[in-house]
């Protein structure tokens, strides 16, 4: 184990996007929020974020990586103005749904709603920066559905060929949308694949954020070595609907649901902490009020700032 | 002043800007150790290595997709797509991704892409290797769409993409390669994307082309000055956004307009041309606007008479111009 890991800062991001999730659950349905992407059950890939370098390397996330995020230090303040579509939002200044970010000071490229798009983007910051001789990894992330688009095939046998270094990182939840797995591939398991494009593949429990941790650390260190790509495949559940607009009792049992809700990632460090006597019940509860008042704070402050005005629509389309 | 072909006057100037500006670099399929299909990118391998001219797989989806990433993180990639007949399996990382990329961030990124590619027929290519796409390409702003037709303006024009900090689609008539020669100033020297060009001077008709078809045209104009029909000739330059004050300003001084286009009629650029005009100089006008254009087809016979058949020509051109300034 990587002793640099701070674990009490893991636990922290992964149960403030747990914390955030309800909220912003609620508040759509409420009629305050048009759209809401639920990440419960996906926390545990927070542990990625905390094996990259937040001072040079890039993240350009699958949308149901707010647990990455939040880990790669987007705020409460900076979520809630992108969930209500106000003008300082930093992704997109209110034109984009939510869930759609971009951190420009932080290295996370603008991403689109089309799946898996931004794959070959991240291809395209490696392959620059091998180009200028730069020491940089980039984080892709994608869902097991979007991986049957071709992007994730070109995208993986160019980062191979050129040995860039890129991390493809396929969250499997099981279904895309109301699709299920075997009706999506013949497979098992999607990092099978990468052996077809000549890198590793590895599988790992999403459920366990210090194992998708240690499991990318082993790949960045590779990609930085020069080594290349490696795939990643992490095996999640996801706890709710796929989004706002949808109802998941329509292709899904409660029974599948609550059996997966056994192994929840928040839960699960939690009490990995506590038995290795480095957490107890009274700090997790000092805890959860300070993120509830952190989340109320970044609430507030969206709701008091300014709307995006029809003007507003017209700009920056082009840079003159 | 040299006399370059439309080929070289591009192979040069990508040469020349990737000498001055080590961010700049080009990829595609065959653009490496063969410079090419066409040679457009000759010498660039050996001149820069490979990691500035980059051979790719077979795949357009992702030299496009690429190259987008490479921008957006400050590189002034220049991907070339083999054909433009096969641009479509990256029509979404085009019209979705490079052209939505500083709107959507609200200019938190940028894309500075140029998208190079041989268009058009004429040079027995059939069906799939004729194709013009500009209309499709044309309807999604955010992205230039750039078509050249004379080596001096394939320069400046080239010369301004690659500078431009939005994404560029630059088509290439593929017949202008090693059919038109011209001067092409020496130095550097820009031409500003969004202007169009009078290419000659006339006070009867207004005739709005590109391309290949501008050099038809210009043909044509010819014959109808041996009748004494003076054919003022438009070059659109950059198809979008179009430069209406040029178009309206020809239009307003001669009254009747015929639009020349290669590319198949219905929903072609001849026809958001017709609609600028009628709204704006509607009153100006002495005749109903003509198009000369591809007709509707899905594409160009391989044969020769079909092929003929297909594309405008000079007589074409000339039989319309005439009936227009008769009426
Ligand atoms: C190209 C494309 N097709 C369809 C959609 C609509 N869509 C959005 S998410 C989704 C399912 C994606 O599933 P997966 O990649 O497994 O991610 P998950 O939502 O399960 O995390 C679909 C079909 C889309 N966004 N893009
Ligand atoms: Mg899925």
């Amino acid at each position: 184990m990587n002793t640099s890991l701070d674990l009490h800062a893991l636990y922290r991001a992964m149960l403030l996007t747990r914390l955030l999730d309800e909220r912003l659950w609620q508040l759509n349905r409420q009629g305050k929020a048009h759209f809401a992407v639920p990440v419960a059950g996906h926390e545990g890939v927070a542990g990625y974020a905390f094996a990259l370098d937040h001072a040079r390397d890039y993240m350009l996330p699958h949308y149901r990586d707010l647990a990455a995020l939040v880990a790669w230090g987007l705020t409460p303040r900076e979520i809630f103005l992108s969930l209500f579509a106000k003008l300082n939002d930093l992704s997109s200044a209110g034109r984009q749904m939510f869930a759609h970010w971009s951190l420009p000071d932080r290295r996370v490229l603008s991403l689109s709603s089309p799946q898996p798009n931004h794959v070959t983007h991240a291809v395209g910051i490696a392959l620059a920066g091998k180009i200028r001789r730069e020491n940089i990894v980039v984080w892709t992330g994608f869902g097991e559905g979007s991986s049957s688009k071709g992007d994730i095939h070109e995208s993986m046998n160019f980062a191979a060929i050129h040995k860039l270094p890129v991390i493809f990182c396929c969250e499997n939840n099981r279904y895309a949308i109301s699709v299920p797995q075997e009706k999506q591939m013949a497979v098992q398991n999607v990092a099978d694949r990468a052996a077809g494009y000549g890198m590793p593949g590895v599988v790992v429990n999403g459920a366990h954020a210090l194992e998708v941790y240690e499991c990318a650390r082993e790949a960045i260190e590779r990609a930085r070595r020069g080594d290349g790509p490696t795939f990643i495949e992490i095996k999640v559940y996801r706890f709710m609907p796929h989004t706002s607009n949808d109802d998941d009792r329509r292709y899904r049992s409660r029974e599948e649901v609550d059996a997966a809700r056994l192994n929840d990632p928040v839960v699960l460090l939690r009490e990995k902490l506590i038995a290795e006597k480095l957490w107890d019940a009274a700090r997790d509860t000092a805890l959860q009020k300070d993120l509830h008042a952190e989340i109320d704070e970044g609430q507030a402050f969206a709701e008091a700032s300014p709307s995006p005005t029809a003007a507003d629509a017209f700009t920056n389309v082009y840079a003159t | 002043m040299a006399i370059k072909t439309f080929l070289e006057s591009i192979r040069d100037t990508m040469h020349d800007e990737m000498a001055r500006d080590e961010r700049v670099f080009v990829l595609g399929e065959d653009v490496g150790v063969t410079g090419g299909v066409f040679r457009a990118t000759e010498g660039l391998y050996e001149k820069f290595g490979a990691d500035r001219a980059i051979d790719t797989p077979l795949a357009e989806l992702s030299i496009i997709g690429i190259a987008i990433g490479a921008a957006a993180v400050g590189m002034r990639p220049i991907a070339e797509i083999q054909f433009a007949d096969f641009i479509h399996p990256a029509f979404d990382q085009i019209v979705n991704e490079a052209a939505k990329m500083r709107y959507r961030s609200n200019a938190g990124w940028e894309c500075p892409l140029v998208i190079r590619t041989p268009y058009g027929g004429g040079v027995h290519g059939g069906l799939y290797h004729s194709q013009s796409i500009e209309a499709f390409f044309c309807h999604s702003p955010g992205l230039y769409v750039v078509a050249p037709s004379t080596p001096r303006d394939a320069k400046g024009l080239l010369l301004s993409a690659i500078r431009n900090p939005d994404p560029v689609l630059f088509l290439e008539h593929k017949k202008l390669y090693r059919s038109i020669k011209g001067e092409v100033p020496d130095g550097e020297y820009t031409i500003p994307l969004g202007r169009a060009d009078v290419k000659r001077a006339g006070s009867d008709i207004t005739a709005i082309a590109y391309g290949a078809m501008l050099h038809e045209t210009l043909n044509a104009a010819e014959q109808l000055a041996r009748e004494g029909i003076e054919v003022e000739v438009v070059d659109l330059r950059t198809l979008f956004p179009l430069d209406r004050e040029t178009i309206l300003t020809s239009v307003r001084k001669t009254s009747k307009v015929c639009i020349i286009h290669e590319d198949t009629k219905t929903m072609g650029l001849g026809a958001e041309v017709a609609a600028i005009i009628s709204e704006e100089a509607f009153g100006d006008l002495d005749a109903p606007i003509r198009r000369v254009t591809g007709p509707d087809l899905p594409g160009i016979p391989f044969n020769e008479t079909g092929e003929h058949a297909f594309l405008p020509n000079a007589e074409k051109i000339a039989t319309a111009l005439r009936e227009l300034a008769r009426y």
